[in-house]
């Protein structure tokens, strides 16, 4: 009775590892009677627990805000009526809506009307937007013409993507690009999207806004995503729109993803 | 009763959900829910019948529910309250004969208000107690019997990546209820490209299933018309005219698909040839939920369903959100809430136990949840290689969760399914999975040629 316990050998010996290579599906894994071997368990656990952090994690806005101005930039804060973390999951619309308190700081900003204001918001995923928020928003403001009237980066909490319509509102802004934390995958957790809305209003819909996301690194490196994006800007204001029509004219020359809608719920 | 008044009398006691209090429609408090419950339970059936939600009018869905009413079946059950009913499901008085005599006789509003004052408990031995039984390729609903869809989905839609997917949830046993692919392109051509790699894979595994490509409802007419091997035919559904309109279709439509894919006969044991998706909350995130809790617009889907006797329905109940289901317990109740009020309608209800990442719910939820439905008769479930859907981005239940619930309770997939299973050896002779190391996967990989393909 002293016989030694066998158990089948790892996963990669299965004979669908070699079929990983065409996706990224967690096949093969292997099974102990029904259940999932030790290994394949905890890095979905892992996996699962990272995207469970990101939506919770702190929002650094004051670092953020920091980073701007050490690199002379202007940043002003802004917050929805989602006042907690709970209220913001359960009430989308409350993270549509600015906080009376933004709206008057906003509009005090407003002597003139602005060509562009950047917002840099939380979303559902606070760890994109802390990791590279502001490095994509300098990548933007630097990549714009110089002879713009660029209003001050706005970095906004409790956000949804339609925040950007009220922000851009009280600013007198003619175009809002909202970089905001996306729902976190399991793939990754640290994704940002952006958003861009030409002549930002309350009630604009998601066909009315172009969207490029997955911004991050081993996706669209942060680095370069300011450049695409100040392309995609300057399209929009030579145009005179943003959305579905700007995409039909964009798509082939940037691999523009749009209207927003099409890519699912996101942040929105 | 007015309209406005039997909408609020729903609405307050309905078990609290997030989007119940989005859309602003949920009791205030909790004793305010339990008074709306008792006074719910002390309506009468015949009020809620004569009090339409929405103007039969202006809303096709309401007018279908009119018109599906048979007011013959509905005679013995006539001087019910609400509460009467529960009394009469839970007792032994109603059997499974008992019960499907009602199909016709009760309306989604009706059943939807029997759940508000069930307990999960009642939820589960109720539905249980009514079997819904459809047929394709497989048999799909027997009592002591769970299918599972497999969803083999790919961010491109590459063929040798579905297909190695397949592969991996026919080893364990899974795809008796379909081979559905939610594709990353609606498109024709698309469409078309899947359901031929499905096609090919069951004909050279000589396999009893039957394939979807989860396409636009006139994508797959337009498949059709071209000689496309369409099984089944799918489309998402919800509980009004304007919640359908933001789908983009209407009643004629899905007449006109289930025309033509019955017209087809591509089924062997039976001719169910539509696959339906719903989920509570869709109505309130098109504005098209007309002030009724989302619970009962969710029932009132069921009535477009049960129209064109569907293969399976299937409520998606995690995928939509915290938003309108906040959490793992939210997420249980709906579960078991949509299987109930499916299955008192007639419809062949299985549940995508799910979740997305910014809902307060975890594999624990899903455990509980696919454990209880699966108690309950659930028709099918879906299989996700690993629980990660790498194209839609949330967690459903695996091949692995299949595999252990039909163990755990007993359970056999569908009757022609298990026979090739058994001849494939994937399954011993009593219908349950065989040890990995006996290589019955192996045998499948190899007849498959996919390894092959892949070199």
């Amino acid at each position: 009775m002293s016989d030694k316990i066998e158990i089948a050998g790892p996963d990669d010996q299965h004979p669908l590892s070699r079929l990983r290579a065409f996706t990224e599906a967690r096949i093969g894994l292997g099974r102990h009677g029904a259940g999932l071997p030790t290994r394949a368990h905890l890095d979905f656990a892992e996996a699962h627990a990272r995207a469970r952090d990101a939506v919770h994690s702190d929002f650094q806005a004051e670092a953020i805000a920091a980073t701007l101005e050490s690199a002379g930039f202007t940043a002003i804060g802004a917050a929805s009526e989602a006042g907690d973390r709970a209220t913001y999951l359960r009430r989308p619309d409350l993270g549509r809506r600015l906080s009376q308190r933004s709206v008057a700081d906003l509009a005090s900003r407003a002597e003139m009307p602005f060509d562009l204001v950047v917002v840099v918001a939380d979303g559902l995923s606070a760890t994109a937007v802390n990791a590279h928020g502001a490095a994509v928003a300098m990548g933007v403001l630097n990549a714009v013409p110089k002879s713009w009237r660029v209003a001050p980066v706005v970095v906004a909490r409790g956000a949804r993507v339609a925040l950007s319509d009220p922000i851009g509102a009280a600013l007198r802004a003619k175009i809002a690009l909202m970089l905001i934390g996306e729902r976190p995958g399991l793939s990754a957790a640290n994704s940002l999207g952006a958003y861009l809305t030409f002549a930002p209003k309350p009630g604009r819909s998601d066909a009315d806004r172009n969207c490029v996301s997955n911004i991050r690194p081993g996706g669209l490196r942060p680095e370069i995503a300011g450049d695409k994006l100040a392309g995609l800007i300057i399209r929009a204001a030579e145009l005179g729109l943003s959305g579905t029509k700007l995409k039909d004219d964009a798509d082939d020359r940037l691999g523009v993803e749009t209207p927003a809608a099409a890519i699912g719920p996101a942040a929105d | 009763m007015s309209q406005e008044t039997l909408k609020a009398l729903l609405a307050e006691a309905s078990p609290a959900r997030s989007g119940d209090f989005l859309a602003g429609v949920a009791a205030e408090n909790q004793e305010a829910r339990v008074k709306a419950q008792r006074i719910l339970a002390d309506t009468s059936l015949a009020d809620i019948l004569n009090t339409p939600l929405i103007d039969p009018a202006e809303d096709d869905v309401s007018a279908l529910i009119e018109a599906q009413h048979d007011a013959e079946a509905f005679r013995p059950i006539a001087g019910f309250s609400v509460g009467d009913l529960r009394d009469f499901l839970l007792s032994d008085q109603a059997t499974s004969e008992a019960i499907a005599a009602l199909k016709w006789a009760l309306t989604p509003e009706m059943v939807a208000a029997v759940s508000k004052i069930c307990r999960n408990q009642d939820l589960i031995a109720i539905a249980r107690k009514r079997p819904v039984v459809t047929q394709f390729r497989t048999t799909v609903g027997e009592p002591g019997r769970l299918s599972v869809r497999i969803q083999p989905n790919h961010p491109t839609d590459d063929a040798k990546g579905v297909a190695a997917s397949i592969l991996d949830g026919l080893a364990f046993g899974c795809g008796d209820a379909v081979i559905g692919i939610n594709p990353a392109t609606d498109s024709p051509s698309a469409m078309r490209r899947l359901l031929d790699l499905i096609e090919e894979l069951r004909l050279r595994l000589d396999c009893p299933v039957q394939s979807c490509v989860l396409a636009h409802v006139t994508t797959a007419i337009d498949c059709m018309a071209r000689g496309a091997p369409v099984d089944l035919v799918f489309q998402s559904i919800a509980g009004s005219e304007k919640a359908n309109a933001s789908f983009g279709i209407n009643l004629s439509m899905l007449k006109e698909a289930h025309d033509a894919a019955q017209a087809m006969q591509r089924g062997t044991v039976g001719q169910n040839v539509m696959y339906f998706e719903t989920g509570q909350g869709a109505a309130l995130s098109a504005n098209a939920h007309f002030g009724i809790d989302q619970q009962t617009m969710e029932a009132r889907a069921y009535a477009v369903a049960r129209a064109f006797d569907p293969l399976l329905v299937n409520t998606v109940v995690g995928f939509i959100g915290p938003e309108y289901l906040y959490d793992g317990k939210e997420i249980t109740r709906a579960g078991l809430e949509d299987h109930f009020c499916g299955k008192l309608l007639g419809v062949p209800m299985g549940v995508d136990v799910c979740y997305t990442n910014h809902a307060e719910a975890d594999q624990d939820d899903m455990d509980n949840l696919l454990t209880l439905l699966a108690v309950a008769g659930v028709n099918f479930v879906m299989g996700v290689p690993g629980s990660d859907d790498v194209m839609l981005n949330y967690q459903s239940t695996s091949y692995h969760d299949a595999a252990y619930v039909r163990r755990a309770l007993g359970l056999k997939p569908a009757p022609e399914f298990e026979a090739w299973a058994k001849d494939v050896g994937v399954f011993d002779e009593a219908g349950f999975l065989l040890p990995e190391t006996d290589g019955g996967d192996r045998g499948l990989i190899a007849r498959s040629k996919l390894l092959e393909a892949a070199e």
